[in-house]
């Protein structure tokens, strides 16, 4: 009864060393342990008391593993890039960590050396604000999307285009998803965007074309998803949530499996319990894919005589006026950088990983958070019904996201707080006070312990999410003269970049 | 003056003369010979009056073909990066970013030099006899150490009166005023909010303590519902704005937000 956290954490090492589990893995491993649906504090009889269980009989108790690694969470300011002439709209670590991409109203997308915040290539070629930017999962190339419903795929390693203009949407793309590595027949090549034009569209990064539409919806849509099972998911402003099932090859289509309705307002944002696996499945932290990781920042193309003279004389331009080419000669002709197939390595290392995930997580699991105040919990792979309506927020609820575990969900309101739900059960566990406007995004550590928020009042702020220390900030970033609209937390787990109405990006670290 | 319809009668019953189209025409196309003519002989006000319709009609014309031009040219216009928003809230109706203040506004201060300068830097002096009527007291009215305001106030939320006997100045009830028009000078944007406090009366110290607000004062406004934040985010919520009516004559105070 008086057994604490620790003890029962090592009486399942030792279970599971007896089930056959490596000695070494075992020793390290942190567990999570459940009642029910209620979370494990400090010792075992608090948690009986506090559920109102009766110490005489069999109890159940549940384990998660916990993430072996531990962030330290980010305090200060290290850098101000600046750069951007506008507000900058969106940012996206690279899966690697290495390279952040930012995106403005300047019509720019930039990308940054993450861990030196040196500025690397300034992508110019959109004729609008530039909404959303997103990295491939193997790090090779980025794409962004603009106001005008433009979306253009960049060469990470060159900062140029990989092919032509993607044009098909007619009004503005509101967000970006890249296949999966572990998924499809040609991983990193395919990219499904959606509009507020009521469309979905999957395109081939390869040569951009576009390859099949997805269309079901009847309002803008808002948010689009690529799970790892095969399914695509989409939210829209006709209050439904569309699963697609989008098949493989030449002549692969999209078509819808699942119609989720359950919300009576517009869909604002989707998020998966499996989204961290697909995000970063390729890369590995450590030492054994070094090479792999180094080959994904900066790939040794083959390049021509004339791709190596255009590259240094962009260089010198870049050099002596600040302007890349493109700017400088609109109407020379473009080169594209050509195409690199993923690495094979890496879509094996996230085959594996995604395999690990199935067996530990089961099914994906998928939020979706709406204008009427609430998150809906699905596992839309096997229903259609919902699994559970996690009220607790008073205004809209912009964004979402779930832990890279799975564990825990978080989601961001305008309401100006952020709360904290179970992300099996969808159980409310904690509301974070602080922010004094609204909040726009949240963004978690890679291990699960901490999340990070941006806020309209100037601020992120970053929150300990583990049992017992809920519900306070941790730390307040400040330094943004306006409202924070863009915000990341690397994949490595080191720094936390933020996007500014006051045109700075702005990175944290420990 | 016609007393019925009878010339449109009479175009009814036997219609209009054969050459009315070419006579129409005629006097159109002479219409710029007159214009020009009447544009050098015209002397004085007349011709002011002239110059200025024929000004305005040159303007409304100009912008005429402007507005064709710009709709058959289908020009690209070049995008407002200052209005650049996020995704997720560029449909959002209801939400009215005028109303929203802006920090960037704060930037630009900070570019700006002269962190002191008010929009309306000199001021009439105000004498002591146009501020204040001598009240006469006593007996025989023969005590004159008694003097009423007859410029507009503010009296704080806690203030208590003296004694009326004892009272020296005394601040009429309908001279006493909690709310300001302020406009934010960046916005063009006027909200109506409550008076904090009066913070420098440029006439006199006397007359900032006793809270008369003239033309030219600071005063201190709570601008809480405007959704100003520090950077440290922390609401803002008083604010200084200078008074730039005189509030007396107007019965209202309007005033100009010092950003």
């Amino acid at each position: 009864m008086s057994a604490s956290t620790e003890q029962l954490e090592t009486l399942v090492r030792e279970l599971r060393k007896a089930a056959g589990a490596a000695a070494e893995d075992e020793d390290s491993q942190p567990y999570g342990f459940y009642l029910g649906e209620r979370e494990l504090g400090a010792s075992l009889g608090a948690t009986l008391a506090a559920a109102g269980v009766e110490a005489e009989g069999t109890i159940e108790l549940r384990f998660h593993p916990l993430s072996v690694f531990r962030v330290a969470p980010v305090t200060r300011c290290t850098d101000t890039l600046f750069g951007h002439t506008a507000p900058v709209l969106h940012t996206a670590f690279s899966p690697d960590g290495r390279l952040l991409a930012s995106c403005g109203g300047d019509c720019t997308v930039r990308l940054w050396d993450a861990l030196a915040s040196l500025p690397r290539h300034t992508c110019t070629g959109h004729s609008s604000h530039v909404l959303c930017a997103a990295f491939s999962p193997d790090g090779l190339r980025f794409a962004s999307a603009d106001r005008e419903g433009e979306i253009r795929v960049w060469d990470a390693a060159t900062g140029r285009l990989v092919c032509r203009p993607m044009t098909r949407h007619k009004q503005w793309v509101t967000a970006l998803a890249w296949e999966p590595l572990h998924a499809g027949a040609a991983p990193g090549e395919r990219l499904a965007s959606s509009s507020r034009d009521g469309s979905v569209k999957v395109w081939s990064a390869r040569n951009g074309r576009m390859l099949f539409s997805l269309s079901g919806h009847s309002g803008p849509v808002e948010a689009v998803r690529w799970g790892g099972a095969g399914l695509v998911y989409t939210a829209s402003r006709d209050r439904t949530v569309l699963v697609f099932k989008v098949g493989d090859g030449p002549d692969a289509r999209g078509e819808v499996v699942r119609r989720l309705t359950g919300h009576s307002h517009r869909v604002n944002a989707l998020a998966l319990s499996s989204d961290f696996v697909c995000r970063t499945g390729g890369m590995h932290f450590g030492a054994a894919f070094a090479s792999a990781g180094r080959r994904a920042a900066a790939p040794e193309p083959m390049p021509s005589a004339k791709t190596a003279a255009a590259v240094v004389a962009a260089a010198a331009a870049a050099v002596a006026g600040g302007t890349t080419p493109a700017a400088a000669d609109p109407a020379a002709p473009v080169e594209y950088t050509p195409f690199h197939p993923c690495p094979r390595a890496m879509v094996d290392a996230a085959k594996a990983k995604w395999e690990e995930f199935r067996a530990g997580a089961g099914e994906e699991r998928l939020l979706s958070c709406s204008d009427d105040a609430t998150l809906i919990l699905w596992k839309p792979e096997s229903a259609d019904r919902p699994v559970a309506r996690l009220t607790g927020h008073q205004q809209a609820v912009n964004h979402i996201a779930f832990s890279p575990d799975g564990r825990l969900a978080a989601s961001a309101g305008f309401d100006k707080k952020v709360r904290l739900w179970d992300g099996f059960s969808g159980r409310l566990l904690t509301t974070m006070h602080g922010h004094v406007g609204a909040v726009y995004m949240v963004a978690w550590a890679p291990d699960s312990r901490f999340l990070a928020s941006a806020s309209k009042d100037s601020t992120a702020k970053v929150w300990r999410v583990e049992k017992g220390f809920r519900g306070r900030a941790l730390h307040t970033l400040n330094g943004h003269a306006d409202e924070v609209f863009a915000l990341d937390w690397s994949p490595a787990g080191d720094r936390v970049a933020t996007g500014s109405k006051d045109r700075t990006m702005k990175m944290w670290q420990h | 003056m016609p007393q019925n319809e009878y010339m449109e009668m009479h175009r009814k019953r036997y219609g209009r003369r054969l050459d009315h189209e070419e006579r129409i025409r005629k006097k159109e196309a002479r219409e710029a010979h007159r214009n020009s003519e009447m544009s050098k002989k015209l002397q004085g006000i007349r011709a002011k009056l002239f110059h200025k319709q024929r000004f305005k009609e040159k303007v409304a014309m100009k912008k005429t073909i402007a507005a064709h031009e710009e709709k058959d040219s289908r020009a690209r216009v070049a995008p407002d990066s200052t209005a650049a928003m996020p995704h997720y809230l560029l449909d959002r109706e209801g939400v009215s970013r005028a109303k929203v203040l802006s920090n960037t506004v704060k930037q630009k201060r900070k570019e700006k030099a002269g962190k002191w300068s008010v929009p309306i830097p000199k001021v009439k002096p105000i004498a002591d006899d146009e501020m204040f009527n001598i009240i006469k007291t006593g007996k025989k009215q023969n005590k004159a150490w008694k003097r009423m305001i007859t410029k507009v106030t503010f009296v704080g939320e806690g203030f208590t009166r003296k004694p009326p006997k004892y009272e020296r100045f005394i601040r009429p009830m309908a001279l006493r005023h909690k709310k300001a028009h302020v406009t934010h000078p960046e916005l063009q944007a006027t909200f109506c909010l409550d008076i904090i406090g009066v913070k420098k009366n440029p006439s006199s110290t006397m007359y900032t303590q006793l809270g008369v607000i003239t033309k030219g004062t600071v005063i201190e406004v709570n601008v809480s519902d405007l959704g100003l934040v520090t950077p440290a985010g922390k609401v803002v919520w008083g604010k200084y704005a200078q008074v730039t009516n005189n509030p007396e004559m107007d019965n209202c105070i309007n005033a100009v937000l010092l950003v």
